[in-house]
């Protein structure tokens, strides 16, 4: 080859990805780098936005119990709901994968479905359901006897949870799903062979397999927990917030946009370092599942 | 008394018969193969002495017991699978501890029943490996220890080397043969291999969509096929149209220009089935002419178009001169070298 052929193959990857390169820098790194920017900015109820550096925004957020409090309630939401979608999806998964061809398609139709609705529709429905004294299910249950007063669901952190891991399910269900996919279809024939009874099959032999898909889900549903905005925002209301309906509220209504900023960059950086972490820990941990 | 007997086994999937009558008794220490295309119900049969499936009708006894009525799990037999089926998270030695483990035996013994399983099959060293560290024949053989060290009552193996190259499953067929022989297990094996069959067992059955079509000797069901199904099926062979004639005496069987004192029993249109190396060039027989002539080192292939159809003839390279293609030969063979059969349909 060439010394200017050579030249043109080397260049060709980039001249490729250039369009996809160029929408990623323009719609991705240059506004995130400008929000970062922006946290160090100052901010005044009657001057607006100052252009200069300043460690205000963080300052706050670091001495405020407030936003220690807010960041907790996130996390805190965002872990129990990862646990809530593990324990109910990774049987889901597996029940799914041991049915037969038309009903298991069936069952996925079913679990994927509500992926096609939006996210605020889904949450308004569990409101429908279970908001205050016009809540369908406690209209029923008090109608019943069962309860004498509304059930709390609305504005409450257990709503909140229970609505977000019904929105969550489906990342958790499919990835546990793509994890049994690599299971060896004789491999539970093999255990039971070797006289291994179905609880220590599941507890042995499943389970230690699928546990990367479980974590790689628990990885998913925990970084979209934590930065959901939509279920906290109708669920949480104004009572009850979270990171990003905080920072959404600082933009949109204090305009207080470099507060918004330094909440919204610290919620990125916490969660790109737990990820980042929990993922390293994890592939170490996995080394000879993942081969 | 057999040690495993299958009586009258049958199993159905919705109407579809996949096995059909099958009946077999196994003598302890026996190495039976079960020899078929794909689809014969082999797999199907070998999974319902494992207990994966249950029979539809008939029964399966394991020393006089009904083993049909004891789950899997305590059916205390060793199963190697086409893939191995091996525990990913597990290393060799946890692997073939694993059934120890579950049977209870203490950790001392154990650990030293695992080390020696491992030595058998010729991985002392490997214990701490990962199977997806290992090649293809190093898992093969993990698996054959997981599946030994329990001390089975019948080792089942099912396509065990057919995910191995050439030369490798041909040292595995060897290494399992010895293995076998040394410590007697009762071991059936399902293969389609013929030739892996022949090496390996006192026994084979033959089968074919689903039904036995003969139980014997790897020589008798070489030299003796039962149908035209075993005698295609193990190894090549020439059918020849050929008649038996009953009007003069004595009796005749021809074919073509060749003919031999017709065998009793048997009047009118038969087939002969002639193995190709027991065939000879002479100066009278079948007559035929060379089409192609192959060289494969130890023998000749010859491939002829005879008076009565196609036919293979394979002679040892002895230093003779043979004859070259397109010269016209007759093909002789003795009479004890051919099996006669009734021609179907005619």
């Amino acid at each position: 080859m060439s010394a200017a052929a050579e030249e043109r193959s080397a260049r060709a990857p980039w001249a490729l990805t250039a369009p996809a390169l160029m929408l990623f820098v323009g719609v991705l790194l240059i506004p995130l780098a400008m929000t970062v920017m922006l946290s160090f900015h100052d901010w005044g109820q009657y001057k607006g936005i100052e252009p200069v550096f300043i460690l205000k925004n963080w300052h706050e957020i670091a001495t405020d119990p407030y936003y220690a409090e807010m960041f907790w309630r996130t996390f805190r939401i965002a872990i129990l709901t990862t646990l809530l979608t593990a324990l109910l999806g990774a049987p889901e998964a597996y029940i799914l994968n041991r049915m037969s061809g038309r009903w298991k398609s069936f069952f996925l139709l079913v679990i994927l479905g509500p992926l096609l609705i939006s996210v605020v529709a889904r949450t308004l429905g569990w409101a429908l359901l279970f908001g205050g004294n016009n809540g369908l299910v406690n209209k029923l249950l008090m109608s019943l006897g069962a309860i004498r007063s509304p059930l709390p669901f609305m504005f409450t952190e257990t709503g909140m949870v229970i609505a977000l891991a019904h929105v969550m399910m489906p990342f958790m269900v499919l990835s546990v799903w793509a994890a049994l996919q690599r299971l060896d279809p004789q491999i539970e024939n093999a255990a039971m062979s070797l006289g291994a009874g179905p609880a220590t099959i599941i507890r042995r032999i499943v389970m230690p397999q699928i546990m990367p898909g479980v974590l790689s889900g628990a990885i998913i549903v925990f970084s979209l927990s934590a930065s959901a905005f939509a279920t906290p925002a109708i669920i949480g209301g104004r009572r009850l917030k979270v990171a990003a309906t905080l920072a959404y509220d600082e933009f949109l209504n204090t305009l207080n946009w470099p507060l918004g900023a330094a909440v919204a960059t610290l919620l990125l950086v916490a969660l790109v370092l737990i990820v980042v972490g929990s993922n390293a820990l994890i592939e170490r941990r996995y080394a000879e599942v993942f081969r | 008394m057999a040690y495993l007997e299958l009586d009258r086994v049958a199993k159905q999937f919705g109407t579809q018969t996949v096995v059909d009558d099958f009946s077999l008794s196994v003598g302890k220490g026996e190495f039976i193969s079960f020899l078929g295309p794909s689809g014969c119900g082999k797999t199907t049969t070998l999974q319902m002495i494992a207990g994966f499936l249950d029979p539809t009708r008939g029964a399966i006894r394991l020393e006089g017991k009904d083993l049909t009525a004891i789950h899997p799990a305590k059916r205390g037999l060793g199963i190697v699978f086409q893939s191995y089926a091996l525990f990913p998270h597990m290393t060799a030695a946890e692997n073939v501890a694993f059934g120890l483990e579950m049977r209870g035996v203490p950790r001392g013994e154990r650990a030293e029943r695992v080390r020696a399983a491992l030595a058998m099959v010729g991985l002392a060293g490997y214990e701490d490996r990962h199977p997806r560290r290992m090649s293809g024949g190093q898992q093969q053989r993990v698996a054959l220890a997981r599946a030994l060290v329990i001390k089975p009552s019948v080792l089942l193996l099912d396509e065990p080397l057919s995910n191995l190259d050439a030369k490798l499953r041909e040292e595995m067929q060897i290494e399992l043969r010895q293995i076998q022989r040394t410590i007697g297990t009762t071991t059936i094996l399902v293969t389609h291999d013929q030739n892996e069959a022949m090496s390996l067992s006192d026994r084979i059955v033959v089968m074919s969509q689903g039904k036995i079509e003969q139980i014997g000797t790897p020589q008798e069901t070489y030299e003796k096929p039962a149908s035209a199904f075993v005698s295609q099926f193990l190894g090549k062979t020439n059918d020849f149209a050929a008649t038996i004639d009953r009007t003069v005496s004595p009796t005749q069987l021809v074919a073509g220009s060749w003919r031999a004192p017709a065998p009793a029993g048997l009047s009118g249109p038969v087939t002969v089935s002639v193995r190709p190396e027991r065939i000879g060039f002479d100066d009278a027989g079948l007559t035929a002419k060379i089409v192609t002539r192959i060289f494969q080192g130890n023998h000749w292939l010859f491939q002829c178009e005879s008076e009565c159809g196609p036919a293979i003839v394979i002679r040892q390279n002895d230093g003779q001169a043979q004859p070259g293609e397109g010269e016209a030969v007759h093909l002789t063979w003795r009479p004890e070298d051919m099996s006669v059969r009734a021609r179907a349909g005619a």
